[in-house]
This record gives C-alpha cells, sequence and structure tokens, in this order.
C-alpha cells in the first residue's frame, strides 16, 4: 500500500523538454521593469552605486568581475559598487547562475545598463554644467565641464529618478578604453570571508524561528511506515514530529535539541526500487530505457569505418560523484498565510521560488526568495531542495523555520553528479589520418533543477506527490568533438531515468564526454604512431583550438613522441575541450609518477593554456581554473558514490573521501590567452572537462596501462597491469 | 549553567553542558567565523583555538571547555587583520570561503610551533582540513607569506 503511493507520486507527471539553458536565456521576456535603467541602478547621495542583478556569488568571483564591469562602463571605481544579488523582489529574473554564462551573457546586459547610466547622468550634468553633453567628462563617479566645473554622480542623482529606457544604443568601452576590465582586481567579499564577517545563509537567524531537521531514509524512495516519537515527550526544546504525505521533519526551540529529536524519532521504512551497486552502473546505463538522438553526421557517418586501414574501438565510464559542498545545505523559511520569504543559497533564485511557490498553493509573487550565499556547490546541490524542506515545515508549523542538512544528509541526499557510458570507433587510414569516428553515449539527464511552476522538482514538493517536469540539458555536452573529420557520427542516448537522482555538476556532461573523446583521441594517436599534441592538431582547423595545444606544449616542455613508448612510471598525458563547443578553449598536460608496487599517482606538474576571450580579471579566472584542476583531480584520482541494494553509503569523508593537501600535483602552472576583443566567455568550468582525459593519458604514458573507468584508484590500476600482463 | 570565555569575553551559556562548542558559538554568541561542515571533526570548517590549540568546536561539548577560546573573528578584523588573515587576503587564498575559517585557525596554530615551515610541513599541518574549491596551492601561499619563506 505504502509502496504503491511511493510510486505513484514519486513517479507523478515527469515531463522533459528539450530548450537548451542558452535558448531559456535569449527566450526570456523579463520584468518590464527592467527596461528601465533605474532598476538596476541606484545611486546615493554619497556616490555609493547599488546594481541589482538576477546573478550570483557562487565562490567564483562574479560578484567582483561584475562590478569591474558596471565600474568600466560607469566610470567609477569598484569599491564604490554594491551588487544586490539574486532577490527575487529587487533583481531582474537573468534565469540562474550555472553553466559558465554569467560573464558570458549576464556581462553584455550589466554593462549595457550601466552604459545606459552612465548617458543619463552626463546629459543631468551637461543641463546642470551648461555645457552640450559630448563635452562633459567622467571620471572616478564625477562629472566634469571644460571648464573644471564638476559635480559628483551622487549629487546628479538626486532627485526624480533617471526616467531612461535601456535603449541598447549606449556605446560600450572598447578595449584601449579599459581601466578596470582586465585587471586583477582583488575579490571584493575576501576580507570578509577570511575575517569571520561574511555572511552565509547558514547564518540567517529571523524573530520567532524554530530549527528543524528533515528525517529521510538511508535508501532513496522508501517511505515511512510506523514512526515512534515517544522519546520525544520528555525532552527539552518542545521537540516535535511533523507529517505531511511522505515528508517527515521535526522541529524544536533550538539546533541542538532539532538534532537530537531528530535521531530520537524511530522509524520503520518500507523497501524500495534496489539500487544498483556501483559496480552494475555502467551496464545500467547502456541497457536502461533511453530515447536515442544523432546529434552531428558528417560524410557517410560510421558507414566507411570497415574500408579503414586500421580500426580500434573503446568503452568509457565515470560514476556517479558528489558535489560534496564542505557546508551541508541550510535555507531559513518564513511563510505567512498570504506572503512567504526563504533565504536561499540556490543558483535558480526565480526558478526555485516558482517551485516553491506552487508546493505552497501561492503565487510567485507572493514568495520572496532573498538569496544569500551557500557553501559552494559546483551544480545543484541540496540547496534547492533544503529551501523546499524549510518553505514546507514554515508553513506546516506557522513558524519561521531553519533547516540544515546533516552532514550524512548532504552526501545521500545531494542530486548526484550523473554517470556516463561512452563508446568509440575509429578508423584510420594508411597515411594515419582518422577517415571514420563513431561515437555514442549514454546518460541520465543532468538538469533536474527547479522549474516555475513545478513543486515536484524539490524533495520536499515530490514527498506530497507533486508533479516534477525538468529541462533536459547537459548529457551531449562536448559530445560532438572539435576535430574534424570527413566521417563521424555523435550519438546520445538519454535515459529515461536515472538510476540515481542526480543533476548539475561542474561542467554537466562535459569532463565525462571529454574524458571519451580526449582519451580515444590518443589511443588513435598511440595507433597511429603519432605524437599526441601533432595528432590532435592535424585534426583541427580552429586557430583557437590549435594555439592553446601548441601553448600548453612549450609551457610544459613536451616531450614530443608517441605516447606510451617508455613505460617507466614516469609520464606526460595532454587533453583538449573547447568547453559547450562554442565557449573557453583549455589545453592541459600532466606529469605523474606512478608507484609500481601500490599503483597509486602521483601528479605533479600541470600546464594549463585557458583562452576565454576577453578576460576580465586574470587572477580571478586563474583562482577557477586552479579550482578546476584540484577539483576534478579529487574526482579523478578517488572519487564513485558508493552504494549497496539498500542505501547510499557514501555518508561522510572518510566513506566518500576527496583530494588533501598531501595528494596535490606540486605545480598548476596557468597561460593566460587574453583576446580582449573576443567576447568573453565564462572560465568556471571549462578546465574540469580536460583533468580525467590529460591524467588517464599520462598514466598510459607512464605504465602503457589504458584506464578507461573514473576513478583511477590504485586497486584499479594493479588489476589493469595484471590483466595486461596476463 | 557554565560560562565560557571567547574572544576576550565572559559569556553564560544556556545551553546544555553537552551541547557542542560550535552550536553555542553559532547560535548564542551570533559568531560567523567557525562553520559546521560535517559534526565528526572530519573536515575541519569548524576550527577555533582552546589556548592557542586548534580544536574541532563540532564535538568539543561546551562544557568541557577548559581555557580561552578564540575565534576566527578574535584574530582580526578587515580593517585590522591578524598576519595570516592579511596572507590570506594578498594571496586571494579563497573561492567559496567556507572552509576558510579552519585554513586559518589551524595555520596561525601551526605557525606558532614551526614558525618556518617547508611545504611539506605545510601540507601535513592542513592534511585534516577540507577544502572543495581546489584553493589549496593559494593557501599554501598564503601560508608561506606569512611565515616569510620561500617555496
Amino acid at each position: 500500500m505504502k509502496r504503491r503511493a511511493f510510486l505513484q507520486s514519486s513517479a507523478g507527471v515527469v515531463v522533459g523538454f528539450s530548450l537548451s539553458l542558452t535558448t531559456l536565456h535569449a527566450q526570456q521576456a523579463g520584468d518590464p521593469r527592467f527596461a528601465q535603467v533605474d532598476a538596476w541602478i541606484k545611486i546615493a547621495p554619497n556616490g555609493l552605486i547599488t546594481f541589482y542583478t538576477g546573478k550570483v556569488e557562487l565562490g567564483t568571483g562574479v560578484r567582483t568581475a561584475l562590478a569591474q564591469m558596471i565600474a568600466e562602463e560607469l566610470d567609477v571605481s569598484v569599491a564604490s559598487i554594491q551588487l544586490v544579488m539574486g532577490d527575487t523582489e529587487l533583481c531582474p529574473d537573468q534565469i540562474g547562475t550555472f553553466g559558465s554564462l554569467t560573464i558570458m551573457l549576464a556581462g553584455p546586459q550589466v554593462r549595457q545598463a550601466a552604459a545606459e547610466a552612465r548617458l543619463a547622468l552626463v546629459e543631468r550634468a551637461a543641463q546642470r554644467l551648461g555645457v552640450p553633453a559630448d563635452q562633459v567628462q567622467t571620471a572616478q563617479g564625477v562629472a566634469k565641464a571644460p571648464s573644471g566645473a564638476s559635480v559628483s554622480y551622487g549629487e546628479l542623482a538626486q532627485g526624480p529618478a533617471l526616467g531612461r529606457a535601456i535603449s541598447g544604443k549606449a556605446t560600450l568601452k572598447t578595449p584601449a578604453q579599459f581601466k578596470q576590465i582586465g585587471q586583477s582586481v582583488q575579490r571584493v567579499e575576501i576580507p570578509a570571508k577570511v575575517c569571520g564577517t561574511h555572511e552565509y545563509v547558514h547564518h540567517v537567524r529571523v524573530p520567532g524561528m524554530v530549527h528543524g531537521r528533515i528525517i529521510r531514509p538511508d535508501m532513496p524512495g522508501a517511505t515511512a511506515l510506523q514512526i515512534d516519537d515517544s522519546a520525544l515527550k520528555t525532552m527539552a526544546g518542545a521537540p516535535k514530529v511533523v507529517r505531511k504525505g511522505n515528508f517527515l521533519a521535526v522541529v524544536a526551540d533550538t539546533e541542538d535539541m532539532a538534532i537530537q529529536a531528530a535521531q530520537a524519532v524511530k522509524v520503520l521504512w518500507s523497501a524500495a526500487e534496489p539500487l544498483p551497486t556501483p559496480q552494475e552502473v555502467p551496464q545500467r546505463l547502456r541497457s536502461s530505457p533511453s530515447t536515442t538522438k544523432e546529434l552531428q553526421r558528417t560524410g557517410q557517418g560510421a558507414d566507411n569505418l570497415v574500408q579503414a586501414a586500421k580500426t580500434h574501438q573503446a568503452d568509457y565510464f565515470v560514476p556517479f560523484q558528489l558535489h560534496a559542498s564542505i557546508g551541508p545545505s541550510c535555507a531559513v523559511a518564513d511563510v505567512r498565510a498570504d506572503k512567504a520569504t526563504v533565504w536561499s543559497a540556490t543558483q535558480t533564485s526565480f526558478l526555485t521560488r516558482g517551485s516553491l511557490a506552487t508546493m505552497l498553493g501561492m503565487k510567485p509573487a507572493q514568495v520572496r526568495l532573498i538569496w544569500t550565499e551557500g557553501s559552494g556547490c559546483y551544480g545543484q546541490n541540496g540547496s534547492d531542495d533544503v529551501s523546499g524542506d524549510a518553505a514546507l515545515l514554515s508553513q506546516l508549523v506557522g513558524k519561521p523555520v531553519r533547516v540544515q542538512w546533516m552532514r550524512r544528509q548532504e552526501h545521500q541526499w545531494e542530486p548526484k553528479g550523473a554517470a556516463m557510458a561512452m563508446t568509440v570507433k575509429g578508423g584510420l587510414d594508411a597515411s594515419g589520418q582518422i577517415v571514420g569516428w563513431d561515437y555514442a553515449v549514454w546518460s541520465p539527464n543532468h538538469a533536474l533543477r527547479p522549474f516555475y511552476d513545478m513543486a515536484g522538482n524539490v524533495l520536499a514538493g515530490e514527498a506530497l506527490g507533486m508533479p516534477a517536469r525538468f529541462l533536459q540539458a547537459g548529457a551531449d555536452r562536448n559530445a560532438k568533438p572539435t576535430y574534424v573529420f570527413d566521417n563521424s557520427r555523435v550519438v546520445l542516448n538519454l535515459l529515461n531515468q536515472s538510476p540515481l537522482r542526480s543533476s548539475s555538476l561542474r561542467g554537466l556532461g562535459s569532463p565525462q564526454n571529454t574524458f571519451a573523446n580526449e582519451s580515444f583521441i590518443d589511443e588513435m594517436a598511440v595507433l597511429a604512431g603519432a605524437d599526441a599534441i601533432d595528432f590532435r592538431v592535424r585534426h583541427l582547423k580552429d586557430e583557437r583550438a590549435i594555439a592553446v595545444l601548441r601553448a600548453v606544449e612549450k609551457r610544459a616542455a613536451w616531450d614530443k613522441r608517441p605516447s606510451g613508448s617508455r613505460n617507466n612510471g614516469v609520464g606526460r598525458g595532454v587533453a583538449f575541450v573547447q568547453y559547450d563547443n562554442n565557449a573557453a578553449y583549455v589545453a592541459v598536460s600532466m606529469q605523474v609518477r606512478v608507484d609500481d608496487k601500490t599503483g597509486r599517482v602521483k601528479v605533479e606538474r600541470v600546464c594549463v593554456a585557458h583562452d576565454c576571450g576577453m578576460v576580465v580579471n586574470p587572477d580571478g579566472v586563474r583562482n577557477q581554473i586552479e579550482g578546476n584542476v584540484i577539483q576534478t583531480l579529487s574526482r579523478a584520482l578517488m572519487e564513485e558514490v558508493q552504494t549497496t541494494r539498500r542505501e547510499i553509503t557514501s555518508v561522510d569523508w572518510v566513506s566518500y573521501p576527496i583530494l588533501r593537501f598531501s595528494d596535490l600535483p606540486s605545480a598548476i602552472d596557468i597561460e593566460l590567452i587574453d583576446r580582449p576583443t573576443v567576447r568573453a566567455v565564462g572560465a568556471g568550468e571549462a578546465t574540469a572537462s580536460p583533468i580525467f582525459a590529460a591524467l588517464g593519458n599520462a598514466i598510459f604514458d607512464a605504465t602503457g596501462v589504458r584506464l578507461r573507468s573514473v576513478p583511477f584508484t590504485p586497486e584499479r590500476l594493479l588489476a589493469a597491469r595484471q590483466k595486461r600482463a596476463a | 549553567m557554565s560560562t565560557i570565555q571567547v574572544n576576550g569575553q565572559v559569556h553564560k551559556v544556556q545551553a546544555d553542558s553537552q551541547t557542542p562548542l560550535l552550536h553555542v558559538l553559532q547560535n548564542e554568541l551570533m559568531l560567523k567565523g567557525p562553520k559546521y561542515g560535517c559534526g565528526m571533526a572530519q573536515c575541519g570548517a569548524c576550527t577555533v583555538h582552546i589556548n592557542g590549540q586548534a580544536m574541532r568546536s563540532c564535538v568539543m561539548p561546551v562544557g568541557a571547555v577548559r581555557g580561552e577560546v578564540t575565534t576566527l573573528e578574535g584574530l582580526g578584523t578587515a580593517d585590522k587583520p591578524h598576519p595570516v588573515q592579511k596572507a590570506f587576503i594578498d594571496a586571494q587564498a579563497a573561492q567559496c570561503g567556507y572552509c576558510i575559517n579552519g585554513m586559518v585557525m589551524t595555520t596561525v596554530a601551526f605557525l606558532k610551533k614551526t614558525p618556518k615551515p617547508n611545504d611539506d610541513q605545510i601540507k601535513a599541518a592542513l592534511d585534516g582540513n577540507l577544502c572543495r574549491c581546489g584553493t589549496h596551492m593559494r593557501i599554501i601561499a598564503a601560508v608561506r607569506k606569512a611565515a616569510g619563506v620561500a617555496a
């Protein structure tokens, strides 16, 4: 009975629809207020500028980079700008902060709004100073006439609103005029983070607030058959169990009492659909019901492979992995009869507001989501779900509620980074050129994010049996190679359902697809007896792609020879990506040393050549590149979500280890290729994509062993070597 | 009801003596430096000093605290940062910043005992502190900077 209820509710009405996130950006109608400059920007009498954006700071530095772009167009200092981010009552809906799209898509928007504001201020100054507008000069928040008479922005902005529409006609600064863009301005919020005054969502406290903890099973899909809360009667802090549908929680006056109460409640859980063990996931991906779509076909597709002089085929796999935020997800909600306020670290303020409003039975306009920074999320961690938990619990108890997940819950319940399986077949002609390329990927959807009117997209809404509807995104990311092959076919098999609930993790499907593409081209280079960089370059036409490979070749003092020809435990590997086939170009090389006895891989020097067009903040980009290298090395070396049939057993930092200081490479050496006249694209994810392959290729060069499944654990390496020897 | 001394001030504790020190710091003293990460002393985000020693406040019952507690806020401010805080700012050694409390607190205690560390010593000292953003290279650079040692 309970089981059936669960299956119905969790199945709900799940509808996928294919709409790329960039298309969503382009189609966004927008709040009409933001057709006016005054909605974007407010200038105080003292010259302090408040700027409103729907984009948020996820730890990647966009608070600073956007401020630099605004400061550039307004002729003010970065220090005079304060950004209000992701507050649905005050900010424009810029969809969300993901996909390395903030600099690329919001950058031009905020520059346009700032440039338009400057024009309005210049016109006011011209009137005030009695000179034609084209004679007014602006610098450091002051407008000046040729006579030297001047008036500050603070003075100019007093009185009536600027009243100017965003015409799109304000001319943006050119690279030759840049004073702020291209500078390594220090991150504006780092001093507060380092000195302990920065406010995270974990710190939000509201008068009358109680603390909640959610009670969820170890087995996804299990529901509570029996609940024994008798232990709560004698506990201080007035704890009580709250239940609606399959949503089960406790609230108490203090956080400690809520934690103790959640532990004291005894629950008998139902069974649910058995989980696949990690060993079963590759086959599960390849055999699950899916929708097949051809993403690319050139020439004869895969048909001419039979005529190739040499052919090769390989299977690759990347397991489910965690976002593994250091801070567990947290939110605070104050839901009243006709108005709700939610403090959330979501990446998608407006989408999440929509999901929560539907769950609460309210109109979106009745819900205000105030974005507040969280622990780094690297995609969709538990932030959206915990926001739903807090909102529902607040509605049920009629008080403001703060909910923080426990560490175990964050590990078990964050939507996982999706596992993917890939198969590539290729053929070489007699000259060693690739004449056929046949690529297939099996992947779940990577976008379980909340959606405007869908409550079932968050766990609390799902527990109430509410319908879900998801964007489809990410599985195809970088499935198509940048290499030019006369004959090629790229096929996506998009699973109808994921074996484990999964959503966007940094790069979505790009690191996995790039692992397969960049490992396989390395294998083809070996088959052709060619150097790995030269072989790549001779299949590329894009000059920027070639430039990053040649830059990394030079920087790494690349040892030019066919890979795998030494097998002495020391090796180097390379990999390349153009992120999402339309954004940043990255080439990565790695030197590794593999311990012959233990199979342990020590990454020594990592070189990165990175071209994201116009660089807004070089040190900020370097920080992102370093972070991508280290985080993805961690995924490459040690990360795989562990399960039994009955539960997710990766529940803490012992059962799901991540990279530590002692595992670091000795150096990460970065070359930024700055192209000030080329559109700026994001740097938040691109470098993650080539890391798996660069490391796998280096391990092959060092040992002759080709690892085609992430992570590259010592056990796996030793087993592969033994198999090869046998 | 117990009392604790934190950043030079004595506070009466409302919570039960078994309550982790971290929760008292966050929920009674409203301090934002020490963070909840795991509640099991595995990640280091909650690190504070007790009599100058780096301790994990998430597993330390408040009733067991003997001596002076110092938190990140007690070291310095954005206007007058502690030398280690200044080194972290100069090295831009943060991304999301959630782990940085533990990195700074562990470093301050470490440098008192090992004023001129080499890189291996720095890595060993910080090995129990987890960072997910991958800010490690900058954190090491910040520790070197604070200690006045070269790479």
